[in-house]
């Protein structure tokens, strides 16, 4: 584990504060709380990928035992209900704009996937809710159900205004110059890639606990949320009509959320709604087969891949057409992840003069799709580097040489690529290296063949892989369709006796901000870190902020942070001057002591808060009393971590089942504040990219049942799945925020599937295999040695 | 409704629920300690486990009344925030848990295969966590977290 080097300050790898209550099972996550005289909400979901619904009837369930109330579609619609927005839409390459169906919280007349909600039951207790839904009665007229995300556009149409069930079509980039480049290239690479859908799963499901109180008019919404102020946004004022004053939502501990609980959906509205009408606190938790039917999946998109080469193996051209599964609606930020947050990312770390991409985003009778770890991001980088591979196959070369050669050199930067982006700083060489270091790949064919010794295959494989974390400006994304600002906010309130509290808008669900951030607080402020405390997750409590997703807690959210400290600083600073007697401009702030040039007058911080809030010696004709400041950070562009990945696996032809063996990765995130977290990250992220790569896959058969709706079904890693990660890092500081940081959260989820899948393909590619496609199964991969070995003995 | 009648963490309680109640919801429902966690409705995530008579079960997958009788261990039942059990203590130092929704459960897998081997290897302790699912660590500071906890348990 690396070591920091102040004590508790930026760079310390300080152990977490916030661990003592998780390990002793003191955590409060949502489902573990309850109120007096609380109702049970079970909802009854469609069983149907795509139906009519010709009748509902709930009478017999209305009598049963327990049960308060039950409402479907019809309710909703009568108390004029809205439904989740889409934060984010985007023109398309006709200049017409997205199209956005209604997406009712209890299905109005037709349901779009199995899973939709249809009836919400309320009982005195869970079992009771349950028992009843037996007794609803559902009459559907079936209808054709859209499943295959190719021919989407020629099946059944779910949605009156999504013609031909695209929702979007979307382009970015220079069409004639990427066409220009192919049509002059000394080779063209192709490659057709397919990313797998996933289904995110946190470990703790969804769950929210709604209730009212009727003397101050208010409600509470507990809820498993990455970002409580936009849930309170959403549903206050675009689905509920509740003034948000009136509005508290409260994302307690939550148990990851890797994008899935960034979201608005249906459960948590409904609970908020029912409270008033029934005046009883409502509650919900999701079973894990609710959250694998309705929780938004990540990823489904097929893509076709061009690259040019010239004759000196460069590249000079990248056009790519992707169809991008978005499902039967569009949740919140389902539009920006496979446009904004992928097509701006095809140039990788790559100069490529040329780049046009097309993403057309379908409806189908699945699951709505949305951002998953590392968002746009993942499928931008798992086509390009796929495809680096096969070009470098293609004409000869080593895949690191052939990576090195494109990249954009260290010297180039600001970079503008023609993909709307501009690079502030990087240096993708470094880390390319210190990972073939770290996994001695010069000694790889000695490995090779010490393995084929034992009648196994052996195989390496690299990825280097860029990302743009923190997305912004918010004027920026707002000309590109965003509908919600994109800064983040701290208060930090120092009290009388100089202990600290921040409020920060950001939401921490396993990242560790309770630690980091007072890292950064007790280092500006020369305190401990015991005297910080961070407050995050209550609409009541923090000041609008947009949450955590995107990696952007720590590069806007700790930004914002920093600034309010500063501000803190410059007003503690006149205090001190008044207090010491002497000129603003004398007074020198370090080590967390206030003092005076040239003399030996010295202040603390407590000694400044105290005069703060007992004003009685104070300049009050400059400063009000008090020591709080609030900061709104908008960042001037986004922040671009990037770094090289490196896997090496063993197959065994018998099996087909791969092993990981080892895996290296070096990652530039500019300066680190706590390197053990962010170790922590790295290891989170590369494990789910291994899940992507090697275990997981969300399959639906052609009616459109989701087959693998369970643990037992949809494999994710496990202990033994895995080996131990070599970690390290280069550092290029960000050039935009003050703390230099970039962001850690996603790259490992960005950059593994492709590094595993070109170390499976490399394995095979002695006997003849040149393709694989996620997850690499056991079976896929038997099977692909044994057509390859037939094959060859063919020949 | 039938009543149960068991120790929970070295206390003797008793509830009359219905027989169908699992021994997860008994604890974290009826006696209200919400640490022993549920992840899944299919006996695969582990993050419910408890002992019972010493042994590391799955409380989602057991009857409230089967456990008549026996001695149920919580994660609250092994150490408190003043002071952790070394299993707690090793995750704590090693970075084993971020969202900690797994933890619970994990601790108590750990310190059961402790208990039987107390010098695991890395390989014992990837194989004898197969039963847990975490989603956030990647397993790697768990390995080192049971690693550390061993040898504090056996100092
Ligand atoms: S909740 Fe018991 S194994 Fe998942
Ligand atoms: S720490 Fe989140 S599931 Fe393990």
């Amino acid at each position: 584990m690396p070591e920091g080097t102040t004590k508790d300050g930026i760079g310390a790898a300080l152990r977490r504060k916030e661990d003592k209550k998780f390990l002793t099972g003191s955590g409060r996550y949502t489902a573990d709380i309850s109120r007096p005289g609380q109702l049970h909400v079970h909802f009854i979901r469609s069983d149907h990928a795509h139906a009519k619904i010709t009748s509902i009837k709930t009478d017999a369930a209305a009598k049963a035992d327990g049960v308060v109330a039950i409402y479907t579609g019809e309710d909703v619609a009568a108390d004029g209900i809205g439904g989740p927005i889409c934060g984010w839409v985007v023109t398309n390459r006709d200049g017409s704009p997205t199209n956005e169906p209604p997406h009712p919280i209890l299905a109005n007349g037709k349901v779009n996937y199995v899973g939709d909600h249809v009836v919400a039951v309320i009982a005195e207790s869970l079992q009771q809710a349950r028992d009843a839904a037996e007794l609803v009665d559902i009459s559907y007229e079936v209808l054709a159900p859209v499943v295959d995300l190719a021919s989407a556009a020629a099946s059944m149409q779910i949605h009156e205004n999504v013609p031909n069930n695209m929702y979007f079509d979307f382009e970015l980039g220079d069409e004639a110059a990427a066409e220009a480049a192919l049509a002059d290239a000394a080779t063209v690479v192709e490659l057709d890639v397919r990313n797998n859908r996933l289904v995110p799963n946190a470990l703790e499901p969804r769950a929210a606990l709604a209730e009212y109180d009727p003397v101050d008019e208010s409600y509470t919404l507990f809820t498993t949320s990455q970002n409580p102020h936009l849930t309170r946004l959403v549903i206050g004022a675009f689905m509920l009509s509740i003034p948000e004053s009136k509005l508290r939502v409260v994302a307690p501990d939550v148990g990851g959320g890797f994008g899935s609980k960034i979201y608005v959906y249906p459960e948590e509205a409904v609970c908020t709604w029912v409270s008033k009408k029934l005046q009883r606190p409502i509650k919900w938790t999701a079973d894990r087969s609710e959250s694998f039917l309705a929780d938004a999946h990540g990823r489904d998109h097929i893509n076709k891949v061009r690259m040019a080469l010239d004759a000196n193996n460069r590249i000079t051209g990248l056009r790519v057409d992707t169809l991008a599964n978005i499902g039967s609606y569009l949740s919140a930020f389902s539009v920006v992840t496979p446009t904004i947050l992928h097509a701006p990312l095809l140039s990788g770390c790559y100069e490529i003069p040329a780049i046009y991409t097309n993403v057309r985003g379908m409806a189908t009778t699945t699951a709505p799709v949305d951002a998953y770890r590392g968002a746009g991001r993942p499928e931008a980088t798992y086509l390009l580097e796929r495809v680096m591979d096969v070009a470098a196959r293609q004409v000869g070369m080593d895949p690191a040489e052939f990576r090195r050669m494109n990249f954009i050199p260290k010297d180039a930067f600001p970079y503008q690529t023609p993909v709307a982006l501009q690079y502030d700083i990087g240096d993708y060489e470094a880390p390319l290296d210190k990972a073939l270091d770290m996994i001695d790949y010069k000694g790889f064919e000695a490995r090779r063949a010490e393995a084929a010794s034992r009648g196994k295959y052996r195989g390496i494989g690299l990825s280097s892989y860029i990302e743009a974390c923190g997305i912004a400006p918010s004027a920026v994304a707002g000309a590109l369709g965003a509908r919600v600002g994109l800064y983040e906010s701290a208060t930090v309130r120092v009290d009388p006796t100089g202990t600290v509290n921040v409020m920060t808008g950001t939401h921490s669900h396993g990242q560790g901000h309770d630690t980091t951030f007072a890292q950064i607080v007790a280092d500006k402020l020369g305190i401990g870190v015991e005297q910080v405390e961070i407050i995050h997750g209550d609409s009541d409590k923090t000041p609008f902020g947009m949450g955590s997703y995107g990696s952007r807690s720590l590069a806007v959210g700790g930004s914002a942070i920093a600034k309010a400290v500063d501000k803190v600083i410059d007003k503690a600073k006149i205090i001190a001057a008044h207090l010491m007697e002497a000129a603003d401009s004398d007074v020198v702030f370090a080590d967390g002591k206030f003092t005076v040039a040239g003399t030996d007058k010295e202040k603390v911080l407590s000694d400044i808060s105290l005069a703060a809030y007992v004003p009685h010696n104070y300049p009050h004709d400059r400063l009000e009393p008090g020591l709080e400041e609030t900061a709104f950070y908008d960042p001037l562009n986004f922040t671009y971590p990037s770094g090289t990945h490196i896997a090496e696996v063993e197959i065994d032809p018998a099996t087909g089942v791969v092993q990981l063996v080892d895996w290296a990765c070096c990652d530039d995130f500019g300066n680190l504040i706590n390197p053990m977290i962010v170790e922590g990250q790295v290891h989170g992220g590369i494990a789910q990219g291994v899940g992507q790569a090697l275990l997981e896959n969300a399959a639906y058969d052609e009616t459109g049942q989701l087959i693998t709706a369970s643990y037992m079904d949809y494999c994710m890693p496990r202990a033994d799945d895995l080996p131990d990660f070599k970690v390290d890092y280069t550092v290029t500081a960000c050039t935009h925020n003050d703390l230099g940081v970039k962001g850690c959260g996603e790259a490992g989820a960005i950059a593994s599937p492709p590094a595993l899948i070109n170390a499976v393909i490399n394995a095979l590619t002695p006997i003849g295999v040149t393709d694989m496609s996620m997850p690499a199964s056991p079976e896929k991969v038997w099977r692909a040695i044994n057509d390859a070995t037939q094959a060859q003995a063919a020949e | 409704m039938t009543k149960v009648n068991i120790t929970l963490n070295g206390k003797a309680v008793s509830a009359d629920v219905p027989d169908n109640t699992l021994l997860v919801s008994f604890i974290r429902d009826t006696m209200a300690l919400t640490g022993t966690h549920v992840g899944c409705d299919t006996s695969q995530c582990g993050a419910c486990i408890v002992h019972l008579d010493g042994e590391s079960v799955k409380s989602c997958t057991m009857l409230a009344v089967s456990a008549e009788g026996a001695e149920v261990t919580t994660i609250e039942g092994i150490g408190s925030a003043e002071s952790l059990h070394p299993m707690q203590q090793a995750f704590h130092e090693n970075h084993g848990l971020q969202c900690g929704y797994c933890t619970p459960g994990m601790v108590m897998s750990a310190i059961e295969l402790v208990g039987k081997n107390p010098n695991p290897s890395d390989k014992d302790i990837r194989e004898g966590l197969e039963g847990n699912i975490c989603r956030c660590t990647g397993y790697h500071n768990i390995v080192k977290s049971v690693q550390a906890g061993a040898q504090m348990m056996g100092d």
